[in-house]
């Protein structure tokens, strides 16, 4: 469905050339949900902007749902659906009159365009909703909106730009929902990138890890974790002083990775969390260091990302959801 | 081509809808160019004799009329970003719609409301003394609707370059004192010492303001009328395809 090889973006800033997007090669198969990760500034919106045609390559090729992307774009834009994290209709225009408006863009004629945009309301739990204005609509809906507007003319493949930031718990559960009915009730293919690892672990057959402009790791969540090797053991020291030595501790286990101090946490990583426990809380106790927490857990995304990224998505949180009105 | 007609009917469609649908606007609009007439009108009616012309109205219409043209269209740039930050401008660029009909939709409803405008206040002036032949007022007002066209695609070309309210609003302002105050548009230049009519000269406005005072006269056949005219044409060509190179730009 798409297949992008050396795909790059380049921006002048202050007579400085900047490669935002520095070589990207990915493939997506229909049907695929495929999770698009990468900390803020690592090229994912670059990236997403270029495979929607919103903005040319500066080098590198791509088939988008079988078209060119520099020879057709206009065959590409009829075939893809796009929703951006920014919203996609005014404030003050009216639900049902926006998904009319937007698919006789693509041709399609208002009585088809109306029956089509209802069935779209009746299935994203947008009943009775039509003539409500976007501004009166609360996050969720207004989401689910922005979904409805992007399936109108029944894309083979659509994109969600960050589909639940900032959204509550129970909205982003049910979006969930939705989108996994995409690839379930209509096979459609999903391109999603998103700053939540659960959502992504959730939500994607396959994720795409982006840093630096480069693609940096692809798998199946399940693969992402387990190139971690082993399990991650944290140890919370009682006092600031203590921490180096107890990463010298974590450091002699048996197959241990050199651990990580960061204040009075020490993060190491052990083939086996459970036996590497025991041996460790006896060593703390011949020590003589008294701990404040200790605990092994199966590796999460986050550590996937941490190790390939050296920085942590949950570190930067969320940013806050832009362009939503109040 | 058929295709294009249906998309710039859309996006027209939609545009004139919101702004019927937003009762602020419409009555502001609406009541702009009839504050003109009446509040600023009466000051000019003891001038008349000095001003060269029999009839106050006939004089000051014409450039209430190009100012309208001019000035109305140029912010119309403001509700572009408006509608950039809802994100509507990213999500019809992601369909196959021409690109040109996005600006074209635009455009052509504000012509349309200038139009409106303008016939307005032709209308309102006439109880207030103004007499003017009906082919120089239709022939203004199509050289307004070019100039409305020619300036509200620069607006919107300028917007979606700039996409901050904070940026573009410094830098029409730049523009548009200066222009109007050399254009003739409130008092003729002719009242002008010489170093400020040799300013003004420069002003392609100042023109075509003179162009429509003409029309306004019965003066079809003068080169002032004409000279005008042509103005007007020269700046719709440029100011359209300023428009329409920006927004076929693929990388906004």
């Amino acid at each position: 469905m798409i297949h992008a090889r050396g795909l790059a973006r380049t921006f002048r800033k202050k007579k400085q050339e900047v490669r935002a997007v520095d070589g990207v090669d990915l493939d997506v198969d229909a049907g695929e949900i495929v999770g698009f990760l990468g900390p803020n500034g690592a090229g994912k919106t670059t990236t997403l902007r270029m495979l929607t045609t919103l903005l040319a390559p500066t080098s590198g090729t791509a088939t988008v749902a079988g078209c060119d992307l520099v020879a057709d774009p206009v065959g590409v834009r009829r075939r893809i659906g796009y929703v951006s994290q920014s919203g996609s209709t005014a404030p003050e225009a009216r639900a049902g009159e926006e998904v009319v408006d937007h698919a006789r863009l693509y041709g399609i004629s208002t009585a088809d365009a109306t029956a089509r945009g209802k069935q779209l309301f009746r299935e994203l739990d947008l009943d009775g909703l039509w003539e409500r204005q976007p501004r009166a609509m609360s996050g969720g809906q207004r989401r689910r909106l922005d979904i409805a507007l992007g399936l109108v003319h029944v894309p083979e493949l659509v994109f969600l730009d960050e589909p639940t930031t900032g959204l509550d718990p129970q909205a982003r559960a049910n979006l969930w929902q939705h989108i996994r009915g995409l690839r379930e009730e209509r096979g459609t293919t999903v391109f999603l990138t998103t700053h939540y690892l659960d959502e992504a672990d959730a939500l994607c057959d396959r994720i795409l890890v982006i840093d630096h402009g480069a693609i940096v790791a692809s798998g199946t969540p399940d693969e992402l974790k387990s190139q971690v090797g082993g399990d991650v053991l944290t140890v919370t020291a009682s006092r600031d002083d203590e921490a180096a030595p107890i990463a010298r501790l974590v450091d002699g286990l048996v197959g241990a990775e050199s651990a990580v101090v960061s204040g009075r946490q020490v993060v190491g990583r052990v083939p086996h969390g459970g036996s590497a426990l025991v041996q460790l809380v006896r060593e703390l106790d011949a020590a003589g260091l008294v701990v404040a927490g200790i605990e092994s857990r199966r590796p999460s995304l986050d550590d996937v990302f941490l190790g390939l990224t050296g920085r942590s998505l949950r570190e930067e949180g969320a940013p806050a959801p832009e362009g939503v009105p109040a | 081509m058929s295709v294009l007609a249906r998309d710039t009917y859309t996006v027209f469609a939609r545009a004139m809808r919101m702004s019927l649908r937003n009762p602020a606007w419409l009555v502001i609009s609406l009541m702009q160019p009839i504050l003109y007439i009446v509040l600023f009108g009466p000051l000019l009616e003891p001038l008349s004799g000095q001003l060269g012309s029999g009839n106050a109205y006939q004089l000051f219409v014409p450039g209430i009329l190009v100012q309208l043209g001019i000035f109305g269209a140029l912010f119309v740039g403001f509700g572009l970003i408006a509608e950039y930050r809802a994100g509507v401008i990213e999500s019809q660029r992601v369909t196959p719609a021409s690109r040109t009909a996005l600006l074209l939709g635009r455009v052509l409803r504000d012509v349309v409301v200038l139009l409106v405008q303008g016939t307005l206040l032709v209308l309102v002036s006439i109880p207030l003394g103004l007499r003017a032949p009906v082919l120089g007022v239709l022939l203004t007002l199509v050289v307004i609707a070019v100039l409305g066209a020619a300036f509200a695609s620069i607006s919107y070309a300028l917007a979606l370059t700039l996409k901050s309210e904070d940026a573009f609003a410094p830098l029409l302002n730049a523009f548009v004192l200066p222009i109007l105050l050399l254009s003739g548009i409130l008092l003729p230049m002719t009242l002008a010492p010489g170093w400020l009519q040799a300013v003004s000269d420069v002003n392609p406005l100042k023109h075509v303001v003179s162009g429509t005072r003409a029309f306004f006269d019965g003066d079809y056949g003068s080169a002032t009328a004409w000279w005008g005219a042509a103005l007007t044409v020269a700046l719709g060509v440029l100011g359209w395809a300023f428009g329409v190179r920006r927004f076929r730009a693929e990388s906004s």
